[in-house]
């Protein structure tokens, strides 16, 4: 058997070139699923059509999935896999979000320290609008997420920002998620370019090869969706954030729509995607809109 | 006199090869088995493995569905450069598996 001694500069070198053709083959498979997903000929340098992307990509599943009802993809695993979806019946005799529940409704009514609460900081004082996050916010050119939503309502009123991952931020986004059961995702996109822009680099994001297992989130919950891996059944793509936050067995805990993503994102050995960052609000964002029409489902359980 | 000891040798020399290989086999079904390595078993369902996986086949019978040996080294090496939409990382060029690990991985293929 060969035993392969590369010498420094010779390891370096191969980085380089590996980064090169890395970058290709990102270019590559962007562009080839691409062109799965909307199945027409090749027609890179046509101009974003968000509208047309969502189109082809709830088409794809569909497709894939002939028996599943469009609102049931919020389910993720339980929609997919019959075995799955027996176990879940019987969770859901005793919601295991329901204590996170209780606990978000205390906190959602009491006032901050200045006499303001949260429903002073949302349209409809908070009722009914999660299918509408995140939102392209003009005045700052970015993209906002729910829980961004949340934090800068608790800082503009002199409190402390919460955790982006769990605890009462899944708290406060579960009673919100609660009182938009069944209301279909509504993501808009202004005619504003930087808006375009953010849901452009959430798309890129989406389908490009990351980290060291050059795994993409479409690599797992794009064609192998429904299929098994290890203990998980792999979630479709369409309606993966209807359901969140989540109770999940496996953490034992609630999780935010940025846990749940930030697990994935290391499971593919990349860099950690910062908490409610740029490239994590654009992924947000890309996502959210491909789901639009589907009812939000959450709060969610999870095995 | 020296010919029992040639043939002590001769033994020797014949065995060497053997334990060399069996030594391959147990390191590439360590390697593949390894969450930090192969992993394969988050794709793939194979025997000695404890879940069965969906994403991609099962892995039997390989020496009969990949006589050819370089077809294992480069689908090892480079899944996603044969087919870009596939979700098999590339081990090999990104430098999770060595050449030699990749050719003992193969190795505990062929007892497939
Ligand atoms: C190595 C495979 C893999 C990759 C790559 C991956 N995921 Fe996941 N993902 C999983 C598994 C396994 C689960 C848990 C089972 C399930 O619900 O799909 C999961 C769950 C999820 C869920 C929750 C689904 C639900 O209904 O509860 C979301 C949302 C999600 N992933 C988003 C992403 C995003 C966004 C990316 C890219 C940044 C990504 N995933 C990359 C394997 C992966
Ligand atoms: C993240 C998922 C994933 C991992 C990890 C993975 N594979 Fe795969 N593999 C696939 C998929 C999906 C295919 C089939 C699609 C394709 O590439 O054409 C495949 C194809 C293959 C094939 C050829 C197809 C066939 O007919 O059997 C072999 C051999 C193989 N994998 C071996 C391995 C080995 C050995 C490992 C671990 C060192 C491994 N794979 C790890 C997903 C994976």
């Amino acid at each position: 058997m060969v035993i392969e001694m590369p010498t420094q500069s010779d390891g370096e070198n191969r980085m380089i070139k590996a980064n090169k053709r890395t970058r290709f083959s990102v270019a590559v498979s962007v562009v080839c699923a691409l062109m799965l997903l909307a199945s027409v000929p090749v027609k890179a340098a046509d101009a974003t059509n968000p509208e047309a992307d969502r189109k082809a990509f709830q088409a794809f599943f569909f497709a894939k999935f002939p028996k599943v009802a469009k609102d049931d993809f919020a389910n993720g695993p339980y929609a997919v896999n019959e075995g799955m979806r027996k176990q879940w019946k019987e969770i859901m005799e005793f919601p295991p979000y329901d204590p996170a529940l209780d606990e978000g409704h205390t906190e959602w009514d009491k006032p901050f320290a200045n006499g303001k609460t949260y429903a002073d900081c949302f349209d409809n004082k908070g009722e009914g609008i999660r299918q509408t996050y995140p939102r392209f916010i003009a005045a700052t050119g970015q993209v906002e997420t729910l829980e961004g939503a949340i934090n800068r309502c608790r800082v503009e009123n002199g409190e402390k920002p919460l955790n982006w991952m769990t605890g009462m931020m899944a708290s406060l986004t579960a009673v919100m998620a609660e009182s938009s059961r069944g209301k279909p995702f509504d993501i808009t996109i202004p005619d504003d370019p930087r808006a375009l822009a953010a849901y452009e680099r959430g798309k890129e994001f989406f389908y490009a090869r990351k980290g060291q297992l050059g795994m993409s989130c479409a690599s797992c919950h794009v064609s192998p969706a429904g299929e098994r891996m290890r203990g998980d059944i792999l979630a479709p793509a369409l309606g993966i954030l209807a359901a969140m936050p989540i109770y999940r067995s496996d953490w034992g805990s609630m999780g935010t729509t940025i846990r749940r993503i930030s697990s994935c994102s290391a499971q593919t050995r990349s860099l950690p995607l910062e908490d409610n960052g740029e490239d994590y609000r654009d992924l947000e964002y890309f996502l959210s809109y491909m789901s639009n029409g589907i009812a939000i489902a959450g709060p969610g359980t999870r095995p | 006199m020296t010919k029992p000891i040639f043939a002590v040798v001769a033994l020797v020399l014949a065995a060497l090869p053997l334990s060399a290989r069996a030594d391959d086999v147990k390191a590439g079904q360590d390697l593949a088995l390894d969450r930090a390595k192969g992993n394969c078993l988050a794709c793939h369902t194979l025997k000695g493995g404890d879940v069965p996986s969906t994403v991609g086949r099962e892995l039997v019978n390989m020496k009969r569905r990949f006589p050819n040996r370089a077809d294992l080294v480069e689908i090892l090496t480079d899944e996603p450069m044969r087919n870009p939409i596939a979700p098999m990382p590339p081990f090999g060029r990104n430098r999770i598996l060595t050449r030699a690990e990749i050719e003992q991985i193969i190795d505990f293929l062929y007892t497939l």
